[in-house]
């Protein structure tokens, strides 16, 4: 324990003096330095850090990572696109596929239509940011302590016995002639019951952000709007939701970035099985339980094509809006 | 005349309110239920974790809500010890607070760069910088393990630091490259007359000037690392002496199974300070995931 409190202490205190005792020298050498190519060497000395993180975590991996998706398990030899061929035909990938598919649509759905629900109910009442609180506080946990939440309130009991998962409980209480069922077995449902965890984590975020947006919209447009005889439906579709167009399409691409990549809640949830698993879930396994380095290299570069799309839009749009702020 | 003029006004609301209030009692119940429903799973946990276990696998825990309340700390004590917990919140902190550090000082000299430096090629650095954000970190494991290998930082608290740096870092530059650009130029000459230099403005201005973006990237960054389970799990391995919250809690599901009092219980560990941080900086915290968010 002792060497722990010592490592507590050079990180708490060392760190820091590292890092400021880097730039301290760093100013020091350049007044060395004569005035014509002081400000030329100055700023690539302050960048020096993050460019090399940049390069050591991220440029060299991904182009490796490349490299061995053509290259056998052990990336020992080349072979082509076999690695590819093999994911886009073995049946167990092309269900994680289908099942990252129903991720977009499903969990990127339900998150955008209740956090847009949230966001306008919640913008006329006096207590609104208590109610969105509660809705938000998911975010602070662990996608493996939603895990476990869930997987409790999923909990499946034989029909003789009580039911303890507050699912099947409720169920069985208000829907006459329910018998329990097994969430995370039963197919195709269990899929939809991963991604109803996960969309109890996430919604708050589109609320809160969709809710700050929404306090853009001029009142006085509204109040026209409604004087000139406009349903609440229609204000709604005419004028509010065009307003919030752009902040739906950052809320929406986020959202399907972060399907795209599920990783953990179904790790804890399922560890997909039971058709239930998602790509970012086969790398991991590829690579750990198999050691076939290929085929898991294969899959993060897939993951990268589905993501590089959507993340330019998402970046593009994000900005636009930063630029209108 | 003024008082006759709000008594009337009263007079004639009172009504009015009534039915006002009566036609929005359906939104209020709606968002009421919302609520409940958001807080249901999380109050079952909670219960849950307090429950001798003898009770918690024959009944529901709204069970347990009824008077001849039954509620015990033996869980708790049973999973900080014999199972690792107390350990691995240890761990989470060693592991979370260099590795949101560490990202945001090395950040903060490149975008003080960025934002306030002329160079050649500046824009075109900084956008190839921000367009990292496209990467996965799926994209990187298998090279980094490789490289932890031979360099043996696979499975130390180093190595772990320096991959969620590496990770962290596209977006803590761009983040805060956008704040400190607003900075008013002005400020920033004044200073530079006087006779400062670049590390005495940095330290003495900018960073002092930006606490609240600084606040908001590094709840975001603590989150991310707190949370984080995929990092820990390929870097650190399972060994319980190293393992953060998240590795040993999808750890015990499976030693564990139905041992709910248990499983319950180590969740709420590993949720009790992120919750704090959300009810004690409720703002910052808001912000710092509504910023981080693009990330992904």
């Amino acid at each position: 324990m002792s060497d722990r409190i010592i490592l507590a202490l050079v990180v708490v205190l060392g760190v820091p003096a590292a890092l400021v005792g880097y730039l301290a020298l760093i100013e020091w050498l350049v007044r060395g330095v004569s005035n014509h190519w002081r400000p030329r060497l100055r700023p690539w000395l302050w960048l020096l850090p993050v460019l090399a993180f940049l390069g050591v975590y991220l440029v060299y991996p991904s182009l490796k990572t490349i490299y061995l998706s053509f290259l056998d398990a052990s990336s020992q030899k080349f072979v082509g696109l076999d690695n590819y061929r093999y994911i886009f035909t073995d049946r167990t990938n092309l269900i994680s596929l289908r099942n990252n598919v129903l991720w977009v649509i499903f969990f990127t759905g339900a998150v955008v239509t209740f956090g847009l629900l949230i966001a306008v109910l919640t913008d006329r009442v006096r207590y609104e940011s208590l109610a969105r609180g509660v809705v938000f506080l998911p975010m602070a946990v662990s996608f493996v302590a939603a895990g476990v939440i869930w997987r409790f309130m999923y909990d499946y009991r034989p029909p003789s016995l009580p039911q303890t998962g507050t699912v099947n409980a409720l169920l069985g209480a208000v829907v006459p002639g329910f018998t329990p069922h097994a969430w995370l077995i039963q197919r195709p449902l269990n899929t939809f019951a991963i991604i109803g965890a996960s969309v109890w984590m996430w919604t708050g975020f589109a609320a809160v952000i969709l809710a700050a947006a929404l306090k853009g919209v001029p009142a006085d447009v509204l109040e026209a709007a409604r004087v000139d005889g406009a349903g609440e439906w229609q204000v709604f579709w005419r004028i509010i939701f065009p307003l919030l167009g752009t902040t739906i399409a950052v809320v929406t691409t986020t959202v399907v970035i972060i399907a795209l990549k599920a990783f953990d809640i179904v790790y804890v949830m399922t560890n997909g099985n039971y058709d239930t698993d998602v790509i970012a879930n086969r790398m991991y396994k590829e690579m750990f339980n198999f050691r076939n380095f290929g085929r898991a290299s294969a899959i993060a570069v897939i993951l990268l094509c589905a993501i590089v799309p959507v993340m330019l839009y998402n970046l593009r749009s994000f900005r636009t809006q930063e630029a209108t702020r | 005349m003024q008082i006759a003029a709000l008594r009337k006004s009263v007079a004639v609301s009172f009504p009015a309110r009534l039915g006002h209030a009566l036609r929005r009692g359906p939104l209020h119940i709606i968002i009421i239920a919302i609520c409940l429903l958001w807080m249901v799973p999380a109050v079952g946990l909670l219960v849950s974790s307090f429950r001798p276990p003898s009770v918690v696998t024959r009944t529901g825990w709204w069970t347990a809500l009824h008077p001849t309340f039954h509620f015990t700390l033996d869980n708790y004590q049973k999973v900080l010890t014999t199972n690792h917990m107390g350990q691995s919140f240890v761990n989470s902190l060693f592991i979370a607070v260099p590795a949101t550090v560490i990202p945001i000082l090395v950040a903060a000299y490149a975008a003080y760069a960025f934002a306030w430096m002329e160079f050649p090629g500046r824009d075109w650095l900084f956008l190839i910088v921000v367009g990292l954000l496209v990467v996965p970190p799926q994209m990187t494991l298998i090279p980094v393990l490789r490289l932890y290998t031979n360099l043996h930082l696979a499975g130390t608290f180093p190595g772990l630091w320096l991959a969620h740096t590496g990770y962290g870092l596209p977006f803590a530059v761009y983040l805060l490259r956008n704040f400190f650009g607003s900075l008013p130029r002005e400020m920033m000459e004044s200073a530079y007359v006087d006779g400062a230099g670049p590390f005495t403005v940095f330290f003495r201005l900018v960073l002092p000037t930006s606490v609240p973006a600084l606040a908001s990237l590094a709840i975001f960054q603590f989150m991310w690392v707190w949370n984080d389970l995929l990092i820990a799990l390929v870097y650190l391995g399972g060994a319980p002496s190293v393992a953060p919250m998240p590795v040993t809690i999808s750890n015990l599901v499976n030693s564990l199974g139905q041992n709910w009092q248990l499983l319950t219980a180590a969740a709420f560990i590993s949720m009790a300070l992120p919750l704090t941080v959300f009810f004690t900086l409720q703002r910052y915290f808001v912000s710092g995931i509504l910023t981080g968010s693009v990330k992904g």
